[in-house]
């Protein structure tokens, strides 16, 4: 495999995303969102009078907050993956692509890193602000910086990357069916219900999400994206594209 | 440059091209003919290597279609002009092309100069930094030609590059395979359009899922065999019919002092059947020889096969 050529096809993706804003402020919002609501929660339910939050209770609070990066990384690349495959089927420009020196896995590689790279940076960017918030609201009752540690260096290292590759994978998948971007954007978009799954057994006490478990599940998403990445070879074929993706 | 032989391709049950057996020599425009689902974007696709054949071999240059490693020599022999024109709507017209120079590995000094000379020669280098989203038809179809020739392949292919184009757009498109064509390139044109392709290409092929004929386009209206000498004269005489009759000639036909004679080589027939009506007494004001045209060729054989 040539990666100077999946990188040609990447970068010509990330230009046509750069210049669409929509996308753009898609990717922004969520983690945004997440960076500015979870610190926010902190100073509510800490407010006088309220009894604040139980010291100890602090480490498997956030961990839940921060697993919610792992969920914007399921979701956020459906929106460029379907754009940048089922945009390109239904422009039916993928014709022309596929007639190049250009092999399945070398243009898949770049619709792959193309869908990978925005949401990426999106989410590191954010927890940025999202750690230096939460030091700051937690810092006067833990008396300590939590942020970073190991459980989000886990999340933002390791889970976050495997979400993100499950979600293209997925997005792969489901453009071989979908007819428009936005049916391609809801399939992709049920990738939020298994990991809110995770959170909401997180909060009903299900499961603990320590490192450990932060791992195991890591490495579930990983077992997982191995065997869609052979299905998304097998679906992403010339043959396939050209004569039966309708 | 471009061999089939009994190239055949099936979806499931549905054979869309049926034992195809064609050459197009280097330098040559052939021209496909065919009504819809005829197969004639199954084959440009087996050709270019984007679908496998189910049987048979064809060859590109040297290289045959169907083995992996030679399908990317292949693809970059070669240029394809679908018929969707499939740009990228969000991208200038001159990224478009950089994009497809870069997949082609061609450096940046010859993708700026071969860029700069496909939408001069196109019409459409002021355009060059409009988004390819914003343009009309026909100059979405000319960047598309730009965009198949932009690493200088050796064969082009193009799938119905005038079809729903305005009679301007149209012209310029012939107009500039026509340039193509000077230049020596190979040029395999898919096509609906029968005056197209009769003044367009060196050889013809009608297909209808078989190749059902083969030629240049004399030889295809030749081959229908329906050739007749019609010759105007002052008056007929029952003396000029009996000398016809003597030369024991195909199905003589008159009406309005116009004989039709049916004939299998007017060009060398003809002198002696003026001879023979002059002689008679009759005066000649004209002689004209007419064959089947290209459509009644295509029309009989598309018929004959549904």
């Amino acid at each position: 495999m040539n990666l100077s050529a999946a990188w040609i096809v990447a970068q010509k993706d990330l230009k046509s995303i750069r210049r669409k804003k929509s996308i753009l402020y898609s990717l922004i919002f969520f983690p945004l969102l997440l960076s500015l609501l979870f610190p926010g929660v902190i100073v509510f339910a800490s407010r006088p009078g309220t009894g604040g939050i139980p010291v100890d209770y602090f480490p498997s609070l956030l961990n839940a907050f921060s697993f919610f990066f792992v969920i914007a990384a399921a979701v956020l690349p459906t929106a460029i993956a379907s754009y940048s495959i089922v945009g390109e089927k239904v422009e039916k420009s993928l014709e022309p692509l596929l007639a190049t020196p250009t092999t399945d896995g070398e243009i898949l590689l770049g619709k792959s890193i193309a869908a990978f790279l925005p949401p990426l940076i999106a989410i590191f960017a954010c927890s940025i602000l999202y750690m230096i918030l939460i030091d700051y609201v937690t810092y006067p009752t833990l008396g300590y910086i939590i942020f970073p540690n190991v459980s989000l260096a886990i999340i933002l290292f390791i889970a976050i990357p495997l979400a993100e590759v499950l979600s293209i994978e997925l997005s792969v998948i489901a453009s071989s069916r979908a007819t428009d971007v936005r049916a391609a954007n809801q399939i992709g978009g049920l990738m939020f219900i298994p990991f809110m799954i995770i959170y909401i057994g997180s909060e009903i006490g299900l499961i603990v999400l320590n490192d450990t478990n932060l791992l195991i599940i890591s490495a579930v998403i990983f077992v997982v994206d191995i065997a869609l990445f052979y299905l998304g070879k097998a679906t992403f074929q010339r043959e396939e594209i050209l004569t039966k993706w309708k | 440059m471009i061999e089939a032989e009994n190239l055949t391709k099936k979806f499931g049950n549905l054979t869309a091209v049926d034992y195809l057996t064609l050459k197009v020599n280097a330098g040559e425009v052939f021209g496909f003919l065919g009504p819809n689902g005829a197969g004639k974007t199954t084959t440009v696709r087996m050709l270019c290597c984007l679908i496998s054949k189910t049987s048979g071999t064809a060859k590109i240059s040297d290289y045959t279609i169907g083995e992996e490693s030679d399908c990317l020599k292949i693809r970059k022999l070669i240029g394809l002009v679908p018929d969707n024109v499939g740009l990228y709507d969000d991208l200038t017209a001159y990224e478009n092309l950089d994009f497809y120079g870069k997949l082609y590995k061609l450096n940046k000094a010859d993708r700026k100069t071969n860029i700069q000379h496909f939408l001069e020669m196109l019409g459409l280098w002021e355009k060059r930094d409009v988004m390819a989203g914003t343009f009309s038809k026909g100059m979405k179809q000319k960047l598309a030609i730009a965009r198949a020739l932009i690493h200088d392949p050796q064969i082009l292919f193009m799938d119905e590059p005038t079809a729903s184009l305005d009679p301007e757009s149209a012209k310029t498109v012939r107009d500039f395979i026509l340039k193509l064509k000077k230049e020596k390139k190979t040029i395999f044109l898919n096509t609906h359009n029968l005056d197209e392709a009769q003044r367009i290409c060196d050889k013809i092929g009608i297909l209808n899922t078989k190749l059902m004929a083969l030629g240049s386009p004399e030889e295809l209206e030749r081959s229908m065999g329906n050739r007749r000498t019609v010759i105007q004269l002052e008056k007929i005489s029952e003396r000029i019919l009996k000398s016809l009759e003597n030369l024991s000639l195909g199905n003589i036909t008159s009406e309005d002092n116009k004989l039709t004679i049916k004939l299998d080589d007017p060009y060398n027939e003809n002198p002696a059947i003026v001879r023979a009506i002059v002689q008679a007494g009759g005066n000649v004001q004209s002689v004209s020889v007419f064959s089947s045209t290209l459509e009644e060729t295509y029309l009989k054989l598309v018929r004959k096969r549904e």
